[in-house]
């Protein structure tokens, strides 16, 4: 068995992860379709939640092929139960209002666009080519929900509250983000470490806070349990209305 | 939703290099970094620009439609301004 043999099940729940992670905000970004402030920014919202679905295809499809079990890309989407996902909880967190919605956009993507960035040279060819591809659509989320939040907390007195509101509800859940990644991933140059990319994270999230007159909240007690399939009452939810339609007629196609 | 005090904007995108930046519509932004992102967001969606230009709609100034007959009825019966005439030798090429 070679090294990177040995590594396949560390690397297979690293993309699974990932790939939870993708798919549960892009499913609560996609429920906006209908229901955004102005069709500018419900485009917008589509858009990024496509980016996250596609992203979340790619993993599943790594995951399922180093899995070897005969599962595809759907069977991992839409017949894995709320404890078998190991997305952060963050992410699974109802869409709230706009201002819920542009806060947990920012503080993750300004995680995740650094997290892929590093990807790009990981040591794994497909982990590098998914990266490659993400890093440029995560860049882009950084930039919209940025450009948002400088907006809504340099806005109105209503919009600077419903920001700083969002943001001292969420920050509870940024802990989870920087939870170390599998050491064996990280000392074979597959990934990056999560706590190495908090001191970057915290300055551009410090720079774009102060530019919207927002508080930075303290680190308080952090919330976990994601990673380990130990969920908040919402993500239940959230599952049975994504896989109702694959559960009630399995196999479905378009 | 209308929302009257959200400008709007004229969004035009160059699809190659080489063309010029088309008008392909409008949008409404406060300002015009988030008019830009919201174009980019609206009209690129499959592969249309290499670049955006955002000009607020209320910077163009119009013809007025009434003046229709003064400007533009004249030039009908110039046909004497349409290239047709001319006998375009072949080593020109496409022009």
């Amino acid at each position: 068995m070679s090294q990177a043999d040995r590594l396949n099940p560390a690397l297979q729940a690293l993309a699974l992860r990932r790939a939870d992670d993708a798919l549960v905000l892009g499913h609560r970004l996609s429920e906006w379709t209908g229901h955004a402030p102005m069709l500018e920014e419900e485009m917008a919202l589509a858009n990024l939640a496509l980016d996250l679905i596609g992203q979340s295809r790619a993993l599943y499809t790594l995951a399922a092929e180093l899995e070897g079990a005969g599962r595809d890309e759907d069977a991992l989407a839409y017949l894995r139960t709320e404890r078998e996902y190991s997305n952060l909880l963050l992410l699974e967190l109802p869409r709230g209002d706009f201002a819920v919605t542009i806060v947990r956009q920012f503080l993750y993507a300004s995680f995740v666009d650094r997290w892929w960035r590093a990807g790009v040279a990981s040591t794994d060819a497909r982990l590098a080519a998914i990266a490659a591809k993400a890093e440029k659509e995560t860049a882009y989320h950084v930039r919209h929900a940025a450009e948002w939040l400088i907006r809504l907390g340099d806005g109105t007195a209503e919009s600077h509250d419903r920001a700083q509101h969002a943001l001292d509800r969420l920050w509870a859940y940024t802990g989870e983000m920087f939870e170390p990644e599998d050491a064996a991933l990280v000392a074979a140059g597959i990934c990056a470490d999560p706590p190495s990319l908090r001191a970057a994270w915290n300055q551009d999230v410090d720079a774009v806070l102060a530019a919207a007159t927002l508080q930075r909240p303290r680190n308080g007690w952090m919330q976990t349990g994601g990673r380990q399939g130990q969920h908040t009452e919402h993500l239940g939810h959230m599952l049975a209305e994504m896989q109702h339609l694959q559960r009630s007629h399995p196999g479905a196609v378009w | 939703m209308t929302t009257p005090a959200i400008p709007l904007w004229e969004v035009f995108i160059r699809s190659r290099n080489g063309l010029s930046h088309r008008h392909v519509g409008s949008v409404h932004a406060a300002d015009a970094t988030m008019a830009l992102q919201a174009a980019r967001d609206v009209y690129t969606r499959r592969g249309e620009g290499l670049s955006i230009w955002v000009v607020p709609s209320a910077s163009i100034t119009a013809s007025d439609p009434a003046d229709k007959a003064m400007l533009f009825e004249p030039t009908a019966s110039k046909i004497y301004r349409h290239p047709t005439f001319y006998d375009i030798p072949d080593e020109v090429g496409h022009m």
